[in-house]
């Protein structure tokens, strides 16, 4: 059939999502991003795969956003030179996942100007590509020479403050290369893939049963986006349909986390700013969250809850009543504590106007998720594409334009008490029936999306089965990838000091990223 | 500022004594506090390092510090540098990236020192394993005191493990 926005033959996905493919030529790659950038189609994620097992070469694939729903595009590369048209320069995001790509698989990007090294540090040879199917997963190199060339900034009283991977806090591991002139950042450069453990390759030593707790534990604080991104692929490309009452089920599960998180990281936004009475308040509201979650699902952040098929736990009527008791003083609670940060002037002299965003550069470089939400770029999965439970309980999006710390604090709480409500929703009318249906039987060569609104923004799981129930090829794709870069744009002309706190407002996944 | 005071008094103090199990964590705070303030001071200067988790972990560690748990209270505080350390909490498998800032960090440490391995990536590599990128468990990189398994440990347990790494250095 034809696609709806480009000129090209597709065939839809199976699945929950609306979600189509194509194989294209390489050679048409650039005219096709640039026809969907001026169609204001968003970038998702590129990643490439080895079809040497499959009498092919190499391939190329990019997923974009539409209106009509996700488009997946494979390009086919030869064998000997697997080289592609790199799309930095139309779709600016794309810059470290090509670099990421050429680390793992070998393909590369053509034309590109930035071509450092990006998830490979100095564990494995720049002439060895872990994803190539040849690769053994256990292999093991001794540590290399690891050189990065940072951009260096100069002129008179410029400094540099390098940070990390080690970090002074109890967060993920991550470099920072600071220039800064007196207090001002100059310039921010990131340095990431310390996390990187072979997640891809490790996938692909698995059955499509085994892989749902490793996608739960790609990134921690995302297990419930992760595990039902991952839950939807496997349905796709199986034929599988999971029960109602289980897909509302997962709306709860998916909502709770947002929750989770919102409290904790509004929590600490006050810490932040030294108005430590807001951490410990948030973060008593989290833990009971986390309880709660404990006695009704058996695990405080629902690790290992969705899997392919449905869910492993129903939430009896009582304890659905329990549910909704304990958010209503959760929710009241939070209420009052918004209106002490809205009038507290300390904590807002702290938050507006710091580490901004402005819509025009959010839309150009592909800024998603609630950070997107909060600088002009309106979109949300469960609002643009309202599939079952969103269907039912119509979210409302949250959003703003400043595009500061103060936006992203907005859209966190407007989301927070929106999750709340649609979590009220769901549970009040949970479907009768069953909680999880068999895993139909895999044939080689299914491919299937999955595509979540996590509290993050965006998880996108693309899958392609090999045969016997087994893992072709998962790429899976957290919405920090987009997100990473604008950080290193929020902060300039900002203070080291306001580096936590802008940091935060984002917070965004490493270990997601690392893969 | 009446509201802000209002909800300080309204909320009140939830640390527990004695939290779930009740008898359980209060044991722990006892002792816990009597061994730090033998061996330590009643000082005991914690370093985390995430040398390549989900951080499902550092979720737990930081719910330590949460007014339910309130860690510092018992004189266990979380220091920005490995140089003001007496213990090591290191999360994850060790990514082969994180390799050699684990082993940095480590010599960083003044002797002496106790690490304990957080998760049960730390314990044994858990789904990640050993493979081209990762060294699995925390235990093949630097040597380990105590490890405490749980995916993630509750923050009970990772108090526990600390209690039980001190306690063990007492003897």
């Amino acid at each position: 059939m034809q696609h709806a926005e480009l000129p090209i033959d597709v065939q839809p996905l199976p699945g929950a999502m609306p979600a189509f493919c194509a194989a294209v030529d390489a050679g048409v790659l650039r005219a096709l991003c640039e026809t969907a950038r001026a169609k204001k189609a968003r970038l998702v994620s590129l990643w490439g795969s080895d079809e040497t097992l499959r009498g092919g070469g190499y391939a190329l694939h990019l997923a974009l956003a539409f209106p009509s729903g996700l488009l997946w595009l494979s390009a086919p590369l030869p064998r000997g030179q697997p080289h592609y048209p790199g799309i930095a320069d139309i779709y600016p995001g794309a810059n470290r996942m090509q670099r990421a790509a050429y680390d793992l698989t070998g393909v590369y990007a053509q034309d590109n100007p930035d071509h450092r090294k990006w998830l490979r540090h100095g564990a494995w040879p720049d002439s060895v590509f872990p994803l190539r199917k040849d690769f053994n997963i256990a292999t093991h190199f001794p540590q290399g020479e690891d050189r990065y060339p940072f951009v260096k900034v100069e002129g008179e009283g410029v400094h540099e403050i390098p940070v990390g991977p080690v970090h002074a806090g109890t967060i993920e591991p991550g470099h920072f290369r600071f220039s800064i002139v007196g207090e001002k950042i100059l310039r921010l450069e990131e340095r990431l893939g310390y996390k990187h453990k072979g997640i891809e390759k490790r996938f692909e030593t698995m059955t499509l049963e085994e892989g749902a707790k490793l996608a739960g534990r790609i990134s921690g604080d995302s297990t419930v986006a992760y595990a039902w991104a991952y839950a939807m692929a496997v349905e796709g490309a199986t034929g599988t349909g999971p029960p109602s009452r289980a897909l509302a089920l997962r709306g709860i599960l998916l909502e709770l986390e947002r929750i989770a998180n919102h409290l904790g990281d509004i929590g600490y936004l006050a810490n932040d700013v030294a108005l430590s009475f807001g951490f410990f308040q948030f973060w008593r509201l989290k833990e009971d969250l986390l309880r709660l979650n404990a006695q009704l699902f058996g695990h405080r952040y629902l690790m290992d809850i969705i899997v392919p098929g449905g869910v492993t736990r129903d939430l009896a009527r009582n304890e659905s009543g329990l549910l909704l008791e304990r958010l209503e003083k959760i929710q009241s609670e939070a209420a009052t504590l918004k209106s002490i940060y809205d009038e507290h002037a300390g904590t807002q002299d702290r938050f507006i106007m710091t580490g901004q965003v402005l819509p025009e550069l959010a839309e150009q470089m592909g800024l998603v998720g609630l950070a997107g939400r909060a600088s002009g770029v309106w979109h949300d999965l469960r609002v643009d594409h309202p599939i079952p439970p969103y269907q039912q309980v119509e979210p409302r999006i949250a959003t703003h334009t400043r595009g500061d710390v103060a936006a992203r604090v907005s859209v966190r709480f407007e989301e927070l008490f929106e999750s709340m409500r649609l979590v009220q929703a769901l549970a009040n009318q949970l479907p009768p029936g069953e909680t999880r249906a068999p895993v139909a039987a895999g044939t080689a060569g299914g491919r299937g999306i999955g595509w979540v609104e996590g509290w993050r923004g965006e998880v996108l799981v693309a899958l392609e089965t090999a045969d016997a129930n087994r893992i072709h090829r998962l790429h899976p794709h957290d919405p920090s990838w987009l997100n990473w870069p604008l950080l290193e744009r929020a902060v300039l002309g900002n203070i080291v000091p306001d580096f936590p706190l802008i940091n935060k407002s984002f917070n965004l996944s490493y270990s997601g990223q690392d893969l | 500022m009446y509201q802000l005071l209002k909800q300080i008094v309204t909320a009140g103090i939830v640390t527990e004594a004695a939290p779930q199990a009740d008898e359980s964590l209060r044991n722990l705070e006892q002792r816990l506090s009597e061994v730090i303030l033998k061996h330590f001071g009643r000082a005991l200067a914690i370093r985390h390092v995430d040398a390549g988790s989900c951080n499902g972990c550092e979720l737990e560690i930081h719910a330590c510090n949460s007014p339910y748990y309130n860690l510092e209270r018992l004189g266990i505080k979380f220091v920005a540098s490995p140089r003001h350390a007496d213990v090591l909490l290191v999360t994850g498998p060790v990514s082969r990236n994180m390799e050699v800032a684990l082993l940095r960090t480590y010599e960083a440490t003044p002797d002496p020192k106790l690490v304990i391995a957080i998760g049960d990536c730390g314990c044994s590599g858990g789904i990640f394993g050993e493979s081209y990128a990762s060294c699995g468990r925390v235990s093949n990189v630097i040597p380990v005191d105590v490890a405490v398994p749980g995916c993630p440990p509750t923050p009970t347990a990772i108090m526990q493990g600390i209690l039980t790494a001190v306690a063990a250095r007492a003897r």
